[in-house]
């Protein structure tokens, strides 16, 4: 296990859980990335602004990293461009059909013990797994 | 305005928690989801630290009648277990296993300027107007709370 680095990840995970925690808060909101994003998009009345004005947030942050911790897109792995776009239209695309992500259903929807969300992580994982296993070790990396 | 102000501190303060845990480095995710080779646990302490500080501050703040800033919580309450549910966590894990990307990553990597982030969230952008142009699938919403009367939140709330 080369790589391994438990404590950032345990502080970054903290930083999310507390930006999440905040969302629901002041505003009463879940804070799930790809509904954030659909509605940012894909604008309804009274349900955009906050959604846009997190967006925005994403990106500052995304430039703060950049110059107090480039290491942040340091990526390591960047598939080809094909990929790439499969890659996008299946997240894009998935996240919508099963109302969450990463985000959604892993932190805020486990967080709150939704049986929905336990399903919808324990499957996402398990189907990057076995889409990991085919791309890395039948296909060899698409290097 | 205020809410505006909010959500936008909210989105920095993610984007960092982001890159300090790795999750903007596809070599993290796909390391995790790599179990037959050099399996990188990281991402589950980000999961534990993550869901951690939510899963008591979750108990803590829906003892309140409403948010700060607005008039009420709007939270999931569907506990079915749906087709579309499983369908949909499958095809975005595969796109999440295949990319090393899911949405949060990628939105904040954009700042970085790399071609292959902006190819890969124009590509998701795509994806979530191709679910929205599908009038069977477009269609269902999910449910949200009323104040005090959150389904999945009434046993947290009963158990405090």
């Amino acid at each position: 296990m080369h790589n391994f680095t438990p404590f950032s990840a345990l502080l970054g995970g903290i930083l999310i859980g507390l930006s999440s925690a905040a969302l629901l808060l002041l505003e009463g909101r879940i804070a799930g990335i790809a509904g954030i994003c659909a509605g940012a998009i894909i604008p309804r009345k009274g349900e955009t602004a906050w959604r846009v004005s997190f967006v925005a947030g994403l990106l500052v942050g995304g430039m703060i990293l950049r110059i107090a911790l480039p290491s942040s897109f340091n990526f390591g792995i960047i598939r080809p461009y094909g990929a790439l776009v499969l890659a996008g239209l299946l997240v894009g695309f998935g996240t919508r059909l099963g109302n969450g992500c990463t985000s959604g259903h892993g932190v805020c929807g486990i967080g709150r013990l939704s049986p929905r969300s336990m399903i919808a992580t324990m499957t996402f994982i398990a189907s990057g797994v076995l889409t990991v296993y085919l791309v890395n070790h039948v296909l060899g990396g698409m290097r | 305005m205020k809410a505006s102000v909010a959500s936008f501190v909210c989105g920095i303060v993610f984007a960092l928690g982001l890159g300090i845990s790795g999750m903007t480095q596809p070599s993290k995710v796909i390391g995790f989801l790599d179990i037959a080779g050099a399996w990188d646990l990281s991402l589950a302490f980000v999961m534990v630290g993550a869901i951690g500080v939510y899963f008591v501050a979750f108990r803590m703040i829906r003892m309140r009648r409403a948010p700060m800033l607005t008039g009420r919580f709007s939270i999931p309450t569907r506990n079915d277990i749906d087709p579309q549910l499983i369908l949909g966590a499958t095809i975005f894990g595969a796109g999440w296993g295949l990319g090393g990307f899911c949405p949060g990553p990628a939105i904040t990597s954009l700042a970085s300027g790399a071609a292959p982030v902006v190819v890969f969230v124009a590509s998701m952008v795509a994806g979530i107007y191709l679910y929205a142009m599908m009038p069977n699938l477009g269609s269902h919403e999910t449910k949200m709370a009323a104040p005090a009367e959150d389904l999945s939140a009434g046993a947290a709330v009963g158990n405090r």
